[in-house]
């Protein structure tokens, strides 16, 4: 009990239970299979959002690229799924039997050898581990070794996922080109397009994401998440302290690369397709607004951000296509002008001394949590000094 | 991929090529200098940049239309005042964003990026609100058409020449503002050492707005010069804002010489593999370098040696 109590205070185990609540109890009873699998969905960006609660919110580095790793750890897994339903007798009608649909048709006449090793299960999730880290820390060691960040770390990654995005257009042959790899269909002969499949695989991704903010917990509640903290506040001091600052930043870019793969393989797993539009500058940009709108400091609140974006774009743009634009916009000028911590932030100046009481009554009673820091949250040192 | 080609026809391809090079390096250092105006000098991500640009391809496509339909006379040189037009309403509107919004974000860069792409995102929908989601095309008087034959193989459109002038007399111009006027040295100080250049009796505030508005002119001025050689669609501005951004980091960020140098470079190196490999892997090859130059030499190619 002592452990739980140093990893989650009581209102964080409190945050913790009603998101579990939320995913395991409270959504598949009141949804039919085709929202729950809507709401699996949007599931697998809050992955994405937790780590850039980590790596902005907490450390302060901006990255516009978080949908080259969901993108990676989505095309593993589909790369794996679309193999598996490539089978020599699946695709008799082809000119080449046992090679993906579009490489037929892109006249391509043998598996490329960047394909092979994705016919074995063990090495894609593997793949889907290692390749965003080993990515990630490429591009953190060359950025952050040589004191590179904010707007241009920022600037970087979007070029780099715009790289991306053009790359996988332009090989159509090898990877499926705009439209993606699509027609997935079994894992390990285990058709993922049933119902109950979906449950399962909800339940799967509702799961991992109880375990992703857990870790993530921990990580916050570690040593390197408060050297995280002070690395974003007051960079230099740290340094000073003789912490290597830039191995603490590439930590933590490595782990929301991480994180956002694993919710890019979710998401394919559910979807059952993945495409370039989750990869490029807009979706990359658009995972920023999910944190920002939950709370750029809260790992809990990424998730409710997270979810009520994603539902207000699936509502407004059913309803009013010509407006979603004009309200995603404003969201995301008011988020920075008007409440820059978010959603996380309105719930603990408004909501949470209610809360707090609640649950202190009789108990013993914990001392308030510290007031939410001010909004000047970026902590860059090279912007334009106070006037 | 030089093995199918002889001699003479390599050195054509090259000359074509590099034109068209040069017409695309005079968008970008078009785009390019109002971005560097406002992120080298101020230090502020404006993402919506591509989208005052487009403004000002708006503008002088609705002058086109009003000119060639009520005065026709005028047709021939209706460009130049579309161009100033252009400039005035990119520019006000960019005073206009400062004071509402930049202005409370100077001290927070990573939040003015997010508040500019929200302000992007609401410019294009009212873009396609009002002139509609199909791409729009000016017409040209007649002088603008045609091109002047060089030898037998390589020909030059003169819409190429204009633009490749206007970007000319444009970065001169800047150049003038910059360093050669009382704004600009006022701009200059405040960037340098705001609190001493606030004591001194500069209104900092003023030069900030206009600064900005000065960027944003550009960009309105690049979207007119930018209908003469393409089609103008509400999206239009955010396919550039990648390359302008990387352009303007790749030239060193204070560097108005580097940011002409960099363009250069970007854009006659994708226009010339452009002909070689297809348009996108051109486009690939062209910015993994970039970013993997800048992740050797963060600071550019050209930068004001700091201590850091």
């Amino acid at each position: 009990m002592t452990h739980v109590k140093s990893l989650l205070s009581r209102q964080e185990l409190i945050g913790l239970l009603v998101v579990a609540a939320l995913i395991f109890v409270v959504m598949p009873l009141s949804m039919d299979i085709f929202r729950l699998n809507l709401f699996g969905k949007y599931l697998t960006y809050a992955f994405v959002a937790i780590g850039l609660v980590l790596c902005w919110g907490k450390g302060g580095i901006l990255s516009l690229g978080q949908g080259v790793f969901f993108g990676l750890g989505g095309y593993c897994m589909a790369m794996y799924l679309k193999l598996e339903a490539s089978t020599p007798e699946a695709t008799a009608i082809q000119s080449t039997p046992g090679i993906p649909d579009f490489m037929d048709w892109n006249q391509i006449t043998s598996l490329p050898w960047f394909w092979e090793p994705f016919n074995s299960l063990t090495f894609t999730l593997l793949a889907i581990l290692v390749i965003p880290t080993l990515f990630a820390f490429v591009i953190g060691a060359a950025m952050f070794k040589r004191r590179v960040g904010g707007v241009y770390f920022a600037i970087i990654t979007q070029a780099i996922a715009a790289i991306l995005t053009i790359l996988i257009i332009g090989q159509q042959g090898y990877t499926g080109g705009v439209n993606g790899i699509t027609d997935l269909r079994t894992l390990k002969g285990w058709d993922i397009r049933t119902d109950e499949a979906k449950y399962v695989l909800y339940y799967v991704n509702g799961g991992l994401l109880i375990a992703v903010l857990l870790l993530s917990q921990f990580v916050l509640k570690s040593k390197l998440g408060r050297l995280l903290v002070a690395v974003r506040d007051k960079e230099d001091r740290v340094r000073f302290s003789g912490y290597d600052v830039s191995n603490i930043k590439i930590f933590v870019f490595c782990f929301a690369a991480v994180l956002s793969a694993i919710g890019g393989a979710m998401f394919t797993l559910q979807v059952g397709f993945m495409s370039p539009s989750f990869v490029g500058i807009v979706p990359s940009i658009e995972m920023v607004i999910f944190c920002a709108v939950g709370g750029r400091l809260s790992i809990f609140g990424a998730v409710y951000g997270t979810l009520l974006v994603n539902w207000a774009k699936t509502t407004f743009s059913e309803i009013f296509p010509e407006l979603w634009l004009f309200g995603l916009g404003g969201l995301f000028i008011a988020v920075v002008l008007v409440f820059p911590n978010g959603l996380s932030g309105l719930y603990r100046s408004y909501l949470a001394p209610l809360v707090d009481r609640l649950i202190s009554r009789g108990g013993s009673s914990y001392p308030p949590e510290p007031a939410s820091p001010p909004p000047d949250l970026d902590g860059e040192a090279n912007a334009k000094p106070a006037e | 991929m030089f093995a199918d080609y002889s001699w003479t026809e390599l050195g054509s391809i090259f000359a074509m090529q590099g034109f068209a090079g040069l017409i695309l390096f005079s968008v970008f250092v078009l785009m390019a200098l109002g971005l560097a105006i406002i992120f080298g000098q101020m230090g502020v991500i404006n993402m919506a940049h591509g989208e005052f640009m487009i403004l000002g391809a708006y503008v002088t496509y609705l002058c086109s239309n009003i000119v060639e339909t009520y005065i026709p006379s005028l047709f021939g040189i209706y460009f130049f005042f579309a161009m100033a037009l252009a400039f005035v309403a990119a520019g006000a509107l960019g005073a206009l964003v400062e004071w509402s919004l930049i202005r409370h974000l100077y001290k927070r860069p990573l939040d003015t990026l997010l508040a500019t792409w929200g302000l992007s995102l609401i410019l294009q929908q009212a873009y396609r609100s009002i002139f509609g989601a199909r791409e729009v095309g000016v017409s040209l008087p007649n002088w603008l058409l045609g091109s002047v034959p060089l030898t037998d193989i390589i020909e030059i459109p003169i819409n190429g020449i204009f633009v490749m002038v206007l970007t000319l007399v444009i970065a001169i111009g800047v150049y003038f503002i910059l360093f050669r006027s009382r704004m600009g040295m006022q701009t200059r100080a405040v960037v340098q050492n705001r609190v001493m250049a606030g004591a001194v009796g500069i209104n900092t505030e003023k030069v900030d707005r206009h600064t900005f508005a000065l960027g944003c002119g550009i960009a309105g001025i690049a979207g007119s010069a930018f209908t003469m050689i393409g089609s103008t669609g509400p999206t239009a501005g955010q396919l550039y804002i990648v390359d302008t951004f990387l352009i303007v980091v790749f030239g060193g960020a204070a560097s108005l010489l580097g940011t002409i140098a960099s363009s250069f470079a970007i854009s006659q190196a994708q226009s010339t593999m452009e002909f070689f490999l297809s348009g996108s892997m051109a486009k690939v090859l062209t910015l993994l370098t970039v970013v993997g130059i800048l992740m050797l030499r963060p600071e550019g190619l050209f930068s004001l040696k700091i201590r850091r």
